[in-house]
């Protein structure tokens, strides 16, 4: 049938699957808005506030369902607006697809209204991105750019389209479009027989294995097969920020999360070990402290679906570029049975020790603590929501007092640290997942980066909770400053609004915490309003996240929490 | 990887990529934000209209050839990539000089010297002559300090371009789905 380029767009999202779109109209992209009314009943368009908030929610969204999310711009400011979500996205690897205006063909290059050379901003932050100037291109180039970005390491792929190509007709045949032909595009699949070999025996010698399970297990949808490798040869399993839920965190053999606030016990397991068996993650220095004193004892093997992982941090004795369920499929049939009883009761030790970290054990003189208000919204949510957090102390709480049972619950920016996240991102996951309860946990200062989606949030009227720890400050910097600048609070403390007030101003329902016994009052709460409902969380200022691994010092060398009475 | 690594100084990459628009600027680009130093860059056609040809050779000083090679797989458009660094090639490296020549001994002494060397002088007049020569980048650099003392006033390389000896063969039989915009006539890769 015979279409126009804008029309041809949505054709392509439906075949691919799309059913929502996060985006914001503008000049250059009007064609393809103005065609979706022809649409609206099988593709869903979300208002947001500011295209920040839109590459947000697309990610949001493909890290809840593991499905491409879409998002949509116009020209100029409205793409330059997507890029620190499409960064996001490609530091977690999350797989987005991004539709921009472009000024029209023939007026490119020569400073338009709103022209901004998209693909060449967004070429670091970016998987691929195309500029489609002839609308014969367009159907196949939509296609390819979804294959790219949810294949193989998945990422954010953007798709620049001049407003002269969304107007101009083509024939249109989604059935008839060319294979994805990509001759330097190699899918990875297993790992040679030699390989297998090594991994086997270096696993069958090892007396102090631990397993580092990190985002791609998700990804790779190798959940089971982490859990039968860790069982059958009794590996203990650390856990990376993104690799939570990777394997129930109940699991005996789950030792905790490992890194810079990390658990002592994963920490000390990785520095003691003689194998470490990492998989679909990546040795970012807030994983490895300090890379020359990292794991001194250790051999290691190393699985990646991205051949440029291995050997880049952390040089390994077996690397393997694959994709983790098919290598952990040709590997497990061969392993044979462990038990690694000594190691693992060491390990079970430390676990016991590091109580004094915990805060929920410590007198806080009436004080609301943010671990507290964390660990209680676990309990009262059975543990079993989807939560977002945003970046910062917050966030570090979030993985330590909020035990993930379930892949894909547990949704933060990792890789990018990006404040502002937390809330938009979870518009977007709800919209993925709208029968699971879906929680925002942000900081009064991140959250203040992207509070604009309140409005998107009422007009969609999407059942998020959004819980504001609120501590008047910026609080992981504050806590820098505390530790490394000598207290001082440079541009650190924080004015905020009335956030109740405020989100009465946008017709949300909203309730101020101040002491714990509010807190399950507060969830009862949340879970009884159909839409949107804000939790402001009133905490303990200068509070600091223990235990931590100063940047760059040595992992096993964490700081722990005074105990009361000591000084910092 | 690592008998590569050991390989100190310079690393020989070639990369086969797509000839499209913009790809030259994602290699480019790649290298610079993963901070490999390029010594040098070139890109020309092959025989297949559809697939160009780069010859880089990066400074191994803050990166290893399996890094290199790893990243730029990653680029969607590059469709091959080898080390040449440690294999048997061939590498050639094109130099134009243009030399003071303003009385007969200038004149003399270049001759002599392009005499020794494949070089040849390929324009000349009252003040000044412009010679060509061609060879490995270590051939050139010392054709270079020969005929400095006479007087360089102006002087630029090519860059190397490299090919693997024997029968491994270097190439692509890719056609893009969409065989447009010339290609063949004209380099698109910038």
């Amino acid at each position: 049938m015979r279409l126009k380029g804008s029309e041809i767009i949505l054709e392509c999202l439906i075949h691919e699957g799309v059913t929502v779109m996060f985006g914001y109209p503008g000049g250059a992209i009007l064609p393809t808005y103005d065609a979706m009314s022809k649409y609206m009943d099988r593709l869903h368009h979300v208002l947001v506030r500011h295209e920040q908030g839109a590459s947000h929610m697309a990610d949001g969204y493909a890290r809840a369902t593991g499905n491409v999310g879409v998002c949509i711009a116009t020209s100029g400011p409205g793409a330059t607006n997507l890029i620190t979500g499409l960064a996001t996205a490609m530091m977690d690897s999350s797989p987005v697809v991004a539709i921009t205006g472009q000024v029209a063909v023939p007026t490119i290059g020569t400073d338009a209204f709103q022209e901004t050379d998209v693909t060449g901003a967004t070429l670091p932050v970016t998987k691929h991105n195309y500029l489609v100037t002839d609308v014969e291109e367009l159907a196949y180039t939509i296609k390819e750019a979804f294959y790219i970005a949810r294949t193989g390491r998945p990422g954010p792929v953007l798709i620049d389209v001049p407003k002269d190509v969304q107007n101009a007709e083509t024939e249109f045949d989604y059935d008839a479009l060319e294979p994805v032909h990509l001759p330097g595009y190699r899918l990875l699949s297993g790992a040679s027989e030699d390989q297998i070999d090594q991994m086997l025996d270096l696993i069958h010698e090892a007396e102090r294995p631990v397993i580092l399970a990190g985002h791609g297990i998700t990804m790779s949808g190798a959940n089971a097969e982490l859990q039968d490798l860790a069982e059958l040869a009794q590996i203990p399993v650390a856990q990376t920020l993104l690799g939570k839920g990777s394997m129930p965190q109940s699991h005996p053999l789950v030792v905790g999360w490992m890194g810079m606030h990390g658990d002592a016990a994963s920490n000390n397991a990785i520095q003691e070990a003689d194998l470490l068996i990492a998989l679909g993650m990546r040795f970012d220095d807030r994983v490895t402290g300090n890379l020359k004193s990292y794991s001194p004892h250790s051999r290691k093997i190393h699985i990646d679906i991205d051949p440029s992982e291995l050997n880049k941090n952390v040089v390994v004795d077996v690397p393997v570029a694959g994709d983790l369920k098919t290598v952990l499929r040709q590997v497990l049939p061969r392993l044979e049975r462990r038990t690694h009883a000594e190691w693992l009761n060491r390990i079970r030790d430390w676990q016991e020790d590091s109580s004094e970290r915990d805060i929920l054990n410590h007198d806080t003189q009436g004080k609301l603590m943010a671990a507290q208000v964390i660990n209680d919204l676990w309990r009262y949510t059975d543990g079993n929501a989807i939560t977002v957090s945003d970046v910062g102390q917050h966030q570090m709480l979030e993985a330590q007092y909020y035990p993930h049972q379930r892949p894909s619950t547990m949704l933060t920016s990792g890789g990018l640290g990006t404040m502002g996240f937390g809330f938009p991102a979870s518009i977007g996951a709800k919209f993925g997942k709208p029968d699971e309860e879906v929680w925002a946990i942000v900081g009064d200062g991140g959250f203040q980066m992207t509070l604009c989606e309140l409005a998107t949030a009422r007009q969609e009227n999407i059942n998020v909770n959004i819980a504001i720890i609120n501590n008047s400050f910026l609080g992981m910097v504050r806590q820098w400053q505390e530790l490394f600048y000598e207290r001082r609070y440079q541009s650190t403390p924080m004015f905020s609004p009335d956030f109740c007030k405020l989100a009465e101003a946008y017709g949300i329902p909203s309730m101020r915490v101040t002491s714990r016994d509010q807190i399950q009052e507060s969830v009862d709460f949340a879970r009884s309003v159909d839409g949107p409902v804000l939790i402001e969380y009133v905490v303990e200022k200068e509070d600091i996240v223990y235990p931590m691994v100063p940047s760059g010092a040595d992992l096993h060398d964490m700081k722990r929490r005074p105990k009361p009475g000591e000084l910092a | 990887m690592s008998d590569i690594q050991a390989t100190p100084g310079k690393i020989t990459v070639v990369a086969l990529v797509e000839n499209k628009p913009g790809v030259l600027n994602r290699v480019a680009s790649l290298f610079r934000r993963r901070a490999f130093n390029v010594d040098s860059l070139t890109v020309g056609r092959t025989h297949r209209p559809y697939v160009s040809r780069m010859t880089i050779v990066v400074d191994s000083e803050r990166a290893d050839a399996h890094k290199i090679a790893a990243n730029l797989s990653k680029l969607i458009n590059v469709i091959d990539v080898q080390i040449l660094t440690d294999t048997p090639h061939v590498s050639r490296d094109l130099a134009l000089i243009k030399v003071r020549s303003d009385d007969a001994e200038s004149r003399n002494e270049l001759t002599e010297i392009c005499e020794r060397h494949p070089a040849r002088i390929i324009d000349i007049g009252p003040e000044v002559a412009i010679v060509e020569m061609v060879g490995t980048e270590q051939a050139v650099a010392e054709f270079i300090e020969q005929v400095r003392p006479i007087g360089i006033v102006e002087m630029i390389r090519t860059g190397v371009v490299a090919m693997g000896r024997g029968t491994r063969i270097h190439d692509t039989e890719y056609e893009p789905v969409f065989k447009k915009n010339g290609v063949a006539e004209h380099m698109n890769v910038l």
